[in-house]
């Protein structure tokens, strides 16, 4: 049995290989979180947004273009025969789990090193209220990633892929998106950042994170047996 | 033999809902604030709490199932879950009607309860797509079994975030009516909730018998098939009923 932390490492790594050879997804994500914004501009016709308009601007952006990624996240598996791989090595499944979970948690990342400095650059007065909006988007991430990483598995070995991860994801990060979107509201309130509920909301998104890393991890199992 | 228990359970349904409706409309009394339409709360309420507990029933019979590997349980999930997103199209046009009838409009957005429901109506109506697109019928049992896991530990968690995201401007509109409801609201709302119930558990029995019937149909079928094609005497004493072989 190869230890799971050395089977981590591996698959980790070989997703971020493969990512950096076929740029499949991350170039993609911020193409479209970019043009987003742009759509945005004249849809609500605005050239500044504060408060609760740039949280949703934000937060509707990131959400849709981080299905972009979760839609491909194992579409190289099943294409090339890695889940047939990964049933055979002898490793603890759920590790596939954590490992493509934080694969999805770098491009979530590196997504948003890209998206939010031209969301500020675009829409915003000031750039103050960044630094903490770094604590509300990495709990973000992790909620994503986790439940992005359980539907997309199921999806992958679907008819019907592509359409089924943005169906089924959307109504189940609703919660992660309202204590998201709570706390980035009073952060980009006009006048400089405020923290209005800001703990609260923060505590929101990690009961989220770990309730559905926990249901993740223990249902994993399941979705690999054939 | 199939169907046992469903004639005395369809008879307690019919009963607990006569009481019931009969308690509602003779005996309880009309409310100070809202009048008749409020006697909407004894169908709607029950409904609603039917639907999602019946969720959750169904993510544990999920995990049974995963647990057991035993396909029976799978069925269960799905028949609960299915029922109970039929009571939750109830549960939204009821809400609907109450909401139009006591606040003017047909939706609400300061009620956290009724958009809670909503979105975890939306999220078990996803339930279907996700299921009906794996065509392998143990995966598909499996996938579906993750899902109605997943959703059930979802169902408390949005509660709690919708709730939160209502900022402590918005009174609670049900406050009066839930907090100091007089007692004989209570027995009519309790008498409705067993009706309502009831009428959950003798839907799930009736598909959940209906399910297994026409798979012992399709069973006999392909055993007759078989038979009319070359199988010769030994299917049609398999299919026999015991006792009546005298071959």
């Amino acid at each position: 049995m190869t230890p799971s932390r050395v089977a981590f490492a591996a698959i980790l790594a070989k997703d971020l290989r493969s990512e950096l050879r076929t740029l499949q997804s991350l170039p993609a994500m911020a193409l479209f979180a970019v043009t987003a914004f742009i759509i945005f501009r004249f849809g609500l016709d605005r050239t500044s947004l504060s408060g609760s308009l740039a949280s949703g601007v934000l937060w509707a952006t990131l959400l849709f273009a981080a299905v972009l990624g979760i839609n491909r996240l194992f579409v190289a598996e099943r294409e090339e025969g890695g889940f047939d791989a990964i049933r055979l090595a002898p490793i603890d499944r759920s590790v596939l789990f954590g490992a493509k979970a934080a694969a999805l948690i770098v491009y979530l990342v590196a997504l948003e090193l890209v998206a939010v400095p031209i969301f500020a650059i675009f829409f915003l007065d000031s750039a103050t209220a960044l630094g903490p909006l770094v604590a509300v988007l990495l709990l973000a991430d992790l909620g994503l990633a986790v439940v992005g990483t359980l539907i997309s598995s199921m999806a992958v070995n679907s008819r019907a892929r592509d359409l089924l991860v943005p169906l089924v994801l959307l109504p189940l990060v609703v919660p992660l998106m309202i204590a998201a979107s709570g706390a980035t509201e009073p952060l980009l309130a006009l006048g400089g950042p405020g923290y209005h509920r800001f703990g609260t909301w923060l505590m929101v998104l990690g009961l989220y994170d770990l309730i559905f890393a926990l249901v993740g991890w223990a249902v994993f199992d399941f979705l690999l047996e054939d | 033999m199939y169907g046992k228990g469903l004639k005395p359970l369809s008879i307690a349904t019919v009963v607990a809902f006569a009481v019931g409706f009969s308690l509602v409309f003779f005996y309880a009394p009309l409310d100070a604030d809202q009048g008749f339409i409020q006697k909407i709360f004894y169908l709607h309420v029950p409904l609603a709490s039917t639907a999602l507990i019946g969720f959750v029933v169904g993510g544990i019979f999920a995990i049974l199932h995963l647990r057991t590997d035993n396909n029976k349980w799978d069925a269960y999930s799905y028949v609960a879950i299915h029922i109970s997103v039929i009571f939750g199209v109830g549960v939204l046009i009821t809400g609907a009607i109450w909401a139009k009838a006591s606040w003017g409009h047909w939706w609400v957005w300061d009620e956290p309860t009724l958009v809670s429901f909503l979105i975890v109506f939306l999220l078990y109506c996803t339930y279907y797509p996700l299921r009906y697109a794996i065509e392998d019928r143990d995966r598909q049992a499996r996938y579906a079994s993750v899902f109605a896991i997943t959703a059930g530990a979802f169902v408390p968690l949005n509660f709690m975030a919708v709730r939160a995201a209502e900022s402590l401007v918005h009174p609670r509109t049900f406050g009066t009516v839930e907090g100091g409801m007089p007692g004989d609201m209570w027995l009519t709302f309790l008498v409705c909730f067993a009706g309502i119930a009831l009428l959950w558990v003798t839907l799930v029995s009736f598909e959940l018998t209906a399910k297994r019937t026409s798979g012992q149909l399709s069973r006999l079928r392909r055993a007759l098939d078989d038979g009319g094609h070359g199988g010769g005497p030994g299917v049609a004493r398999r299919i026999a009923p015991s006792g009546a072989g005298s071959r």
